[in-house]
């Protein structure tokens, strides 16, 4: 146990505190106060490593859990992990200073929110730092499992829990990919450490799962990071308070799918379908997410679109970047890695900006009681500081300067030209979809991020139309988008100082193999003026189209809905969950049936079926009569009265024909043990067979409550096709056993029995000495029965009508 | 002996079968019985039926019947025997509370 893993389940520990500190304080301080310290704590302990990491070192630390099965709660810290880190507490303390002014203190639960926060930062953490893969899913799941808490906190409404329901299929429907995906690779590699299955590479890359472990991992990271066209889940997560949205939903939990990718790069990355699958669904989920944030007249919806545009840009960037890898890590290739690069940069610069909108956005809520788009406007001069935030965020979050989210869009730019004059994997043909595809996407960007900032903040107040007088926010829920927002600018201004302490060292955990010092030299060298390029002429066209689509807008807004309702990803899914229980349903309501008859007609017919082909296929049958007893004139009889009593059975019309059939069958019976010498047998079956008809009469004949109805069994071909298979299975396979005799009986063992028991009845001596424990345990049986048959007659249920007293 | 003695085993559980998949709750019960006398039989016949003497040591003779599937069929007896007596007084039950002795009728609950 060293201090990485007690950090890392501090959040765990300290989970369980949280109801009592409610419990005790609620009515003086906001419980908010008391959990606030856990994540400044972590990430104060976080940054004393950023200089051992920056510096090249690995932290490595194990901490035993189920070492038999390879299962250890190792972690390691390298860049990578610790730009995650920073992050999921850095935020994390900034939510929860604002849902400290957001919740209300005396109506909401705050206690349940705190735990479910908690236990995911404490996932979180454990997700990005866990070093063994089945460690990293089990922490996987639990963000899983509270992100779909948090979701559905306020439960009593129905798009809440119906938000919910649909992540949690869509995230852990990937999880469980993944995991499959994770045991092919533990499998291949024979470890399950991610350090060690990269440095067995070899062994991955030329095993035959290479490409299921892969696309089974992929899947993960895709449904979880909210990719096409598994994006669906994240505009409905909205329903959750806003500070979760802000900090599951555009910080942390939807960057672990990217975490996982840039993670298994080592891995994966260099192969042909890992760099087409992962660069096309970022680009496909980039443009389409930004294409419909467009759209969206709820703030937290175009947040929520804008969330997917933004995350499909860093995945296609770690999907272009693993080009790098196709090369073999020489000089050439270290020019593409500058993709890798601008993924890690602008995943910090997402978080930041997208952090804070989601703040302001809140804010907004809160103050005007609205988050329409229509119902908003004006109120520039009533909510300053909001306005100042949300052009910083917003200004970020298109690319323009000064904010970081120029420098990363540039980053992008240069990333996308490179890529499409890569001379491999066909990209001469198609590379040059990928600018053009970036650029269009930006220009939607741009579009929905004025919308969000000049439609709520400038035109016409309207304050009849809102729920609350709108006035400022206090100050303590501007300080986190404050801070955020300062960060930046800061980023913008001073970008290499993240440059050479964190990213610069990501990339030598997500590109391993380069170990000359210049690769990632250009990671120091981040600008903002670096001459007139193809960079900054893209940008200046995306400013001036954008500008020109914005003030246009209200004429071609219709294009979203020449598309039918019906014809989205939603109305896909909704189908096919609805599709899969109404045929669920049907196939099962098709063979339950209620009737016995049906599920004993399954049994049979199976049961013969089964064992007629495997009769069949092993050629079983091997009649072998040398052995056999002649057949004498008395058995004959006896055999044909029992046919005959069986048909009498079979055919009886009235129920007492049939009791009496079957009793003539139960004496037949018995003859046939006098004959084949079994005489306590006999006695045995002359006494059970007449108790036995005793019974049957005094239940269903000598009964007056009982109907004298005279019913044959009625004939259908069904029945005796599925008898009569029966009967001929059971007769070949005694027949076949008959053929096959293995060994001798140990029967002559039982010819000692005077000497060892002290019995001359063999039969008896068997039953209660040499076996006698089966005895004991008939006797109980029969006493069971006994105690059930009383129980039966006496027992009655109270109050039903039946009246009977026996 | 031994393949006449399979097909009557087999007539049995023909005859079982039909009738366990029949409506009436008595030829259900009946159709257990019939069931298990085919078990019995079929557990004789393939001990083996070759002549011997009556396993009873007083009896002195060269070679016995085989004791053991003896003794197996006793013990099945006895249970089979406490199972149908067990059965006919839940059949019995049924039939007061729910007036009918049809399988059909006593189908589930409604609202299926």
């Amino acid at each position: 146990m060293s201090w990485i893993h007690i950090m890392i389940l501090l959040p765990f520990i300290y989970a369980i505190l949280v109801p009592f500190l409610y419990k005790l304080y609620s009515h003086k301080l906001h419980t908010g106060w008391f959990v606030m310290p856990i994540p400044v704590i972590i990430f104060i302990y976080l940054l004393q490593y950023i200089t051992p990491i920056s510096s090249g070192e690995k932290i490595y630390t194990t901490l035993a859990w189920m070492p038999s099965l390879g299962i250890n709660f190792t972690t390691n810290v390298d860049g990578l992990s610790l730009i995650f880190g920073l992050l999921i507490t850095g935020i994390g303390a900034l939510v929860i200073l604002y849902s400290i002014y957001y919740m209300a203190k005396k109506r909401e639960a705050l206690h349940n929110f705190y735990i479910y926060l908690l236990l995911f930062m404490g996932a979180m953490l454990g997700l990005v730092f866990s070093d063994n893969i089945f460690v990293l899913y089990v922490f996987w799941e639990i963000t899983s499992i509270s992100s779909f808490l948090l979701i559905a906190y306020w439960y009593q409404r129905p798009k809440s829990r119906y938000g919910a329901q649909k992540s949690m299929l869509i995230t852990i429907f990937g999880g469980l990919a993944m995991l499959a995906g994770f045991i092919m690779l533990s499998m291949m590699t024979g470890t399950n450490s991610v350090q060690e299955i990269i440095s067995q590479m070899n062994d991955v890359t030329s095993g035959p799962l290479f490409v299921p472990a892969m696309l089974l991992t992929l899947l993960g990271a895709f449904t979880k990071s909210a990719q096409f066209p598994f994006s669906i889940w994240l505009p409905d997560a909205m329903e959750a308070p806003t500070p979760i949205s802000a900090y599951l939903h555009s910080a942390t939990m939807v960057k672990a799918g990217i975490y996982l990718v840039a993670r298994f790069t080592p891995v994966f990355g260099g192969a042909v379908e890992w760099f087409w699958i992962v660069s096309v669904v970022g680009m496909i989920t980039m443009i389409w997410g930004s294409f419909y944030a467009v759209k969206q007249t709820d703030l937290k919806a175009l947040l929520a679109y804008s969330t997917i545009s933004q995350l499909g840009l860093i995945m296609s960037l770690l999907g272009l970047g693993s080009a790098s890898m196709a090369f073999g890590f020489t000089e050439e290739s270290a020019m593409y890695t500058v993709a890798t690069g601008a993924a890690m940069f602008h995943l910090i610069n997402h978080a930041t900006f997208k952090g804070s909108l989601f703040m302001v956005v809140g804010i907004i809520d809160y103050e005007t009681g609205t988050r329409d788009i229509r119902r908003l406007g004006g109120l520039m001069t009533i909510m300053p500081i909001s306005f100042t935030l949300s052009i910083i965020g917003g200004f970020a979050m298109a690319g323009l300067p000064p904010f970081n989210g120029f420098l990363s869009k540039e980053m992008f730019f240069t990333s996308v030209l490179r890529a499409s004059e890569l001379p491999i994997f066909s990209m001469e043909t198609f590379g040059i979809m990928f600018p053009v595809i970036a650029w269009v996407a930006s220009v939607f960007t741009f579009v929905y991020c004025m919308i969000l900032i000049f439609r709520t903040f400038a035109g016409k107040h309207q304050p009849e139309r809102l729920e609350k007088k709108a006035h400022e926010a206090p100050v303590g829920m501007l300080i986190p988008p404050i801070v955020l927002s300062s960060l930046v600018v800061i980023i913008f201004f001073f970008p290499n100082i993240i440059g050479q302490s964190l990213l610069k060292p990501s990339l030598a955990a997500i590109l391993p193999g380069f170990t000359q010092d210049g690769a990632f030299e250009f990671i120091t060298k981040i600008e903002a003026w670096h001459g007139f390029n193809t960079e900054l002429f893209m940008t200046i066209g995306i400013v001036i189209f954008g500008t020109l689509l914005y003030l246009s807008h209200k004429k071609w807004s219709s294009v979203f809905y020449t598309l039918p309702e019906w014809f989205s990803l939603n109305s896909v899914y909704n189908a096919a969950l609805e599709k899969s229980e109404t045929v669920a349903r049907g196939i099962t309501n098709n063979y339950m049936t209620g009737f016995i008859r049906d599920y004993l007609v399954y049994i049979f017919a199976f049961f013969s079926i089964a064992l007629l082909t495997c009769v069949w296929v092993l050629k079983g049958v091997s009649l072998d009569i040398s052995n056999n007893a002649p057949i004498s004139i008395y058995e004959v009889i006896l055999v044909i009265g029992i046919v005959i009593s069986a048909l009498g059975v079979l055919f009886s019309k009235s129920r007492l024909t049939a009791i009496i059939s079957v009793g003539a069958l139960g004496y037949i019976i018995a003859l046939l043990f006098v004959i084949f010498r079994a005489p306590d047998l006999a006695l045995t079956q002359l006494i059970v067979e007449t108790v036995t008809v005793a019974l049957f009469l005094l239940c269903f004949y000598h009964l007056p409550e009982f109907k004298k109805e005279h019913s044959r069994v009625r004939f259908r071909i069904t029945n005796l096709i599925i008898s009569l298979g029966v009967g001929i299975t059971v007769t070949l396979l005694a027949l076949s056993a008959q053929g096959n005799k293995l060994f001798e009986p140990i029967s002559s063992y039982f010819e000692n029995s005077y000497e060892l028991a002290g019995a001359r009845n063999m039969v008896n001596a068997i039953l209660v000495d040499f076996r006698g424990f089966d005895t004991l345990l008939e006797i109980l049986v029969l006493s069971v029965a006994g105690l059930g048959v009383y129980t039966l007659i006496k027992l009655r249920k109270q109050g039903s009508g039946t009246n009977e007293t026996e | 002996m031994e393949i006449l003695m399979s097909i009557t085993v087999g007539v049995f559980f023909m005859v079982g079968t039909y009738l366990l998949l029949s409506k009436s709750l008595l030829k259900v019960i009946v159709s257990l019985i019939l069931l298990s006398h085919g078990a019995h039989l079929l557990l004789l016949t393939m001990a083996g039926l070759q002549r011997g003497a009556s396993p009873l040591l007083s009896l002195e003779a060269d070679s016995y019947t085989d004791p053991l599937p003896q003794a197996l069929i006793l013990t099945a007896i006895v249970i089979s025997f406490g199972v149908t007596s067990f059965l006919l007084v839940l059949a019995y039950r049924t039939y007061k509370e729910h007036k009918t002795d049809d399988l059909e009728q006593l189908r589930g609950s409604a609202d299926e």
